[in-house]
This record gives C-alpha cells, structure tokens and sequence, in this order.
C-alpha cells in the first residue's frame, strides 16, 4: 500500500506571531519556521503503518515555497521514502489557499495513484480545517476526518472521529483521504543519523504551471489587524473575596 | 440573494443553539433556507421553522443521511447549490467535516469561523490561533462559510415557516457509519453555558477531576479542559477548550490548575468575565484573567465548593 501525506511549513507552534502595523499581514522574516504540528502526526502514523508492514511507500508533497523542503527533508528524516515539492509561489509570505492545494494534490495523486492520503487536520497557521476534505471531494473518495485511531483492513480504514460529542467510528473504502487529530499518536524526534540519511532519499521538483493548476487566490486579504487584548485584572486574596467579587462586581453568579 | 444554512442534528433533534446563532450572524445577507438532512428530520424541521429569520426549511431524509457521513450530505448540498449565493453552517466538528467538500465540488474556497459579516462577500476570520484576525473579500460566485457561534446571540423564535421535503441524492457508498460513542450529559453544552468551569494539568488526576465536576454541577455549568487533561485522560476529548478544541464565549470561565498555553486561550479568551486559579503566580493565564487567585487548587476548590 502507497501512502502519500501533504506536509505544510508553517510559523512554529511556540512563536507569538505579531501583525504588522501596516495591517498587511503578520510578520514572517527571520521567524522560526516548522511542519504543522498535525503533519508531523500524519507522517508519524504513515511511518508506523509502514513499520507495521501495512504500507509499502510513503511520499510527503509540501506546497508553497523553495523553502519547504527543509519540511520534506524533516518528513524524510522521520521515515517517508520519497519528497516531492511543488513550486507555487517565491514570496514567503504568500500562502497557497487550500482549494488550489487540494488542485494540485489531486494532480500528484493522478500520478502517484496512493491507496491513501493521510493529511492533517488544519494547518495551525490559518486554521481552515479544509484541505483534506476538499481533496476527497475532488477526487470523489471517502474521507474520515480528525482521526484519532485509523485501523487498515480488508481494502478500507476503519477510523475513530473526534466529533462534538464524543468519538464516532467510520469505515471508509480505499482509496480515502484521512485526516488526523492530535490524540492519534505522538511524532518521534528524528536522530542526527536519519537527518543524515534523509539527504540521500530523492527529492522531485515540480511547479504548479507544469502541473496545470491556476493558484490565483479566490480570497482576497483585505487586511489583518490584531484582535482586541485583554487587559490582566486583579490579584484576589481569598476565596471569600473572589466570591464577593463575583456577585457584587462582576455580577456573574 | 438567498442562504442556504445547513443544520445539524442528533438523533433527530435539532442542534438549535448552533442553528439560532448562526442565523444572526447570516441575518444581514438575506433570506434565510434552512436544510435539515437527517434520518428522521421532521422534528427538528419544525423546529427550525420555528427560528425567527427561516424563511423555508428543506427536508431531506434518507438512510444514508442519517450519522451525518460526509459523501451523501456534501453531494446533497451541492445538488442544491445554484440556487443561493451562500452556503453556510456552524462551524461544528459536523460542517467542518461537510462544507469543505461542498466548496471543492463548486469549486469554490470555503471560508472558515467567520466571525464578522461585513457583506454578501465581506468577512472577518480569527488566524494564528486568534492572534490575528484577517479581513478577507471572496471573489467566488458562490460563499461557503462556516461562522463561530460564540461570538454571535442566539436568534428569537417566530410564527412557523413553511416545510418543504427534498430528495436525499443516491448514496455513493464511500464510507459506512460503525458507531457512535457519545458521551450523553444533563450538564449544559460547553458551547453555549454561561459558565465553564475548566480543569488543567494541575488537577493530576482523573480521581482529582472530580472535584471539577462537581464543583460545576453546584454551578450549573459545563465542564472545560485543557489538551494536556485530556491527553492525561482526566477528560473526555470532547470537553477540551482550544484552538483544536471548541471556542466558548461564557460569561464566566473558570480555569483551574491550567497555565494559559497560546493554544488554550484560543479558545476562551472572549470570555466575559475570567477567573484563574494558579499556584504559579506567573502563569500566562493570568494576563487575561479579570480575576487572579493565587494558591492550591486542592484547598482552593473545597472551599468554593462550600462557599456558593
Ligand atoms: C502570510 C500569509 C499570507 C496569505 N496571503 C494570502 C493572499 O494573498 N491571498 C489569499 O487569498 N490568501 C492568503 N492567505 C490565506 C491562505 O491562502 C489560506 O487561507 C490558507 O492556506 C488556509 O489553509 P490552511 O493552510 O489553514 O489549510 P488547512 O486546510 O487547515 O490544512 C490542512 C492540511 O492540508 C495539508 N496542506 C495544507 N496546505 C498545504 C501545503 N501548502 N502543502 C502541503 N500540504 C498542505 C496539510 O496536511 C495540512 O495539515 C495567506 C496566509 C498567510 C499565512
Ligand atoms: C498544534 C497544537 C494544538 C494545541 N491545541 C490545544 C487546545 O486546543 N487546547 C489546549 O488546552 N491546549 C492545546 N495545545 C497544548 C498547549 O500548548 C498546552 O500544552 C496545554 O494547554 C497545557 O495544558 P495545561 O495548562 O493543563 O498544562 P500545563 O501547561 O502543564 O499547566 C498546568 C498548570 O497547573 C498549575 N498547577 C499545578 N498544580 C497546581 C495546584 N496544586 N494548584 C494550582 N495550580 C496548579 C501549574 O502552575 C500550571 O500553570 C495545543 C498544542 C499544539 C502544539
């Protein structure tokens, strides 16, 4: 089984992002840079069907800049076999929306011919939540999405959901697109060695234009300001004062 | 200019709430059409008749409509799509799942967590965990959106609009529903309580977590936690409170035991009013806490729990 699994470059979990004055966006220069946190989790999983012997090969696709393959090489260095990244823009500091991803996903896809795609669940730098489910409908597969355990039998996944009230278990025929949450496992730390070997793994360039996928973006960002702060309020010395404070000020209980 | 909002159901019934606040957040783009795609929708048809701002509600039963699988529901909306120029819902685990899949078979982006409506294509969406929030113009013939209900009030009730019954389109047959292991609870939704009550890390133990949950039963308000407690296990992973989890707006939320991670406050820091109760006087979440107490949860929580 072939498992191909879309990683995104994104702004590092820890960082505090700070929105330009300007209003044009938020400040990327000189800020760390890192895979989603839900990719690594995808790849991880994709690593451990493979080392469970239920998958073959794995490929990792990241969209977007030169620079993504510092990603794809981090993907490698976990245990994907093979890299391929897709030129679609040189401006760090513009985003490819995911309807135009999930183009030209589905175009590697028409080429690769995987029996699943694991992506994740969103990227936590625009938090649409989207990709995957746009690729499922592209290409017409099932989908399971917000995994919290994929299990591979008999030609399809069987896929427990974090929903809104609680766990629901789906099975999906393959070939499917499955997107994980953060319960489904945790990603090992990748050692010096494999970073080492990752450089050997190939790594395939491809472009947008030459697949054919118009990157134009549908949304227009008209502007980007940060929201209103909250200020820090008061220090209470007991639990007598909280509670008075509550009722009388606050006038929440 | 007509909305098409897609409603969510359990079991039959309507998730109101959700459905009521979405509807004030659409009310500036027209008249509204309310799907009901369920097994058995009748009942919560009616009820969205019901909502003030339905101006039909459309019908659509059938079996494979009935665990809100993906396939068969997104194929229905986009059967139904030439006749709006919205498509919108909640932003729930459920039409997170669906919209995104509506938009790519229109072949159109999908807007997610709107939480301002400027216009028919004018919107304004949280980024970066809410450390940005983005003023974005679609250029699409067709919006889809999902909208944070936590920032928007519930809409009023009105004399019944019209119900009219549409056909389920053929099921593709791409997924089939297993089970559903749902948590069933008297306590208030999280999404929509006044008061939240969260337990974090701090509180140790699933034993320990206890004490949180009475603690907000004696307050009538749902239960909260951070990743870290249901990582741990000491909660469900439906009641994690996030920028992975769900947004709440309450007028008060109590966090217990629970540092204030960037991604934790992504979803509570629109709360009204704040509380925290930290042994660490420097944890972050007491920048956005109104009111700070300083101590050991496990004194500090009994006697709370005395003193209301
Ligand atoms: C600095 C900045 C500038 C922007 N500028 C513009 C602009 O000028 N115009 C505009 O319209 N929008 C712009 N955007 C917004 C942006 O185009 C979309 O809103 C954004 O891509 C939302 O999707 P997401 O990355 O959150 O994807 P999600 O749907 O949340 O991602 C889910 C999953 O899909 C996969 N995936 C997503 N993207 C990729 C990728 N590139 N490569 C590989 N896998 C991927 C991953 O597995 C990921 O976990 C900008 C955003 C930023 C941060
Ligand atoms: C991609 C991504 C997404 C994430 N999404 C979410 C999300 O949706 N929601 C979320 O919550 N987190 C999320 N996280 C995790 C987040 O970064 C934090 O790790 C998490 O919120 C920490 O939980 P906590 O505050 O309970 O634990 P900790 O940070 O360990 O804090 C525990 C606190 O308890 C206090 N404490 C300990 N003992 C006592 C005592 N006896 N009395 C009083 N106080 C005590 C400590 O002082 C400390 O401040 C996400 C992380 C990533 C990378």
């Amino acid at each position: 089984m072939k498992i191909l699994v879309p990683v995104k470059r994104v702004v590092d979990y820890n960082v505090k992002v700070r929105v330009r004055t300007d209003g044009s966006g938020v400040e990327l220069a000189n800020v760390k840079m890192s895979m989603n946190p839900f990719d690594e989790i995808a790849v991880e999983e994709a690593v451990r069907l493979k080392e469970r012997g239920v998958a073959s090969e794995i490929v990792v696709v990241s969209i977007g800049v030169q620079q993504a393959k510092d990603t794809l090489r981090t993907a490698l260095a976990m245990g994907a076999d093979r890299a391929i990244l897709v030129d679609a823009t040189s401006d760090v500091n513009r985003d490819i929306e995911p309807l135009a991803v999930a183009r030209l996903l589905s175009r590697i896809v028409e080429a690769e011919r995987p029996d699943l795609v694991i992506a994740g669940k969103q990227a936590i730098d625009n938090d649409m939540n989207a990709t995957g489910q746009m690729l499922a409908g592209l290409l017409g597969w099932g989908q399971a999405t917000f995994a919290s355990k994929i299990e591979i039998a008999d030609g399809r996944a069987v896929v427990t959901r974090e929903v809104d009230g609680g766990l629901q278990t789906i099975g999906v025929k393959l070939p499917a697109v499955v997107t994980v949450d953060l319960r489904l496992n945790e990603p090992r730390y990748v050692s010096l060695p494999s970073i080492m070997k990752a450089k050997k793994k190939p790594l395939e360039d491809r472009t947008a234009a030459e697949l054919d996928v118009d990157v134009t973006p549908r949304l227009k960002i008209v502007r980007t300001v940060e929201p209103a702060q909250r200020v820090a309020g008061v220090r209470v010395a007991s639990v007598d004062e909280l509670v008075d404070k509550l009722k009388t000020q606050a006038g929440v209980l | 200019m007509t909305v098409l909002l897609l409603a969510e159901t359990h079991q039959g019934r309507l998730a109101t709430d959700a459905v009521a606040r979405t509807l004030s957040a659409l009310a500036p783009l027209g008249e509204v059409h309310v799907l009901v795609a369920a097994g058995d929708g009748a009942e919560a048809a009616r009820e969205a008749a019901s909502l003030k701002g339905v101006a039909k509600v459309l019908l659509a039963e059938g079996e494979s409509l009935r665990h809100g699988l993906a396939e068969p529901a997104a194929a229905l909306v986009a059967s139904l799509a030439s006749e709006y120029r919205h498509i919108a819902a909640p932003a729930t685990a459920f039409a997170r799942n669906i919209l995104p899949r509506v938009a790519a078979l229109l072949n159109v982006m999908v807007l997610s967590d709107v939480i301002a409506v400027h216009g028919a294509d004018s919107f304004d969406r949280p980024v970066y965990a809410g450390n940005a929030v983005q003023t974005v113009e679609s250029t699409d013939p067709v919006v889809v959106l999902t909208v944070r209900t936590s920032v928007f009030g519930a809409v009023g009730r009105q004399e019944p609009a019209p119900v009219e019954t549409v056909a389920a389109v053929a099921d593709p047959g791409l997924s089939v529903w297993i089970e559903d292991a749902a948590v069933v609870s008297e306590r208030p939704e999280l999404a929509s309580a006044r008061i939240v009550v969260s337990g974090g890390r701090g509180v140790g133990s699933k034993e320990n977590f206890d004490a949180i949950i009475r603690l907000a039963d004696k307050m009538g308000a749902a239960v909260g936690a951070s990743r870290a407690a249901v990582d741990l296990g000491y909660a469900p992973n439906d009641w994690q409170v996030g920028q992975t989890g769900k947004v709440v707006a309450p007028d008060l939320y109590l966090a217990v035991g629970i540092s204030g991670a960037i991604q934790h406050l992504a979803g509570m820091k629109d709360s009204k009013v704040i509380v925290a109760i930290n042994k660490d006087e420097d944890a972050p979440i007491f920048k956005v806490a109104d009111y700070a107490l300083v101590g050991d949860l496990f004194s500090i929580v009994p006697e709370l729990m005395g003193k209301l």
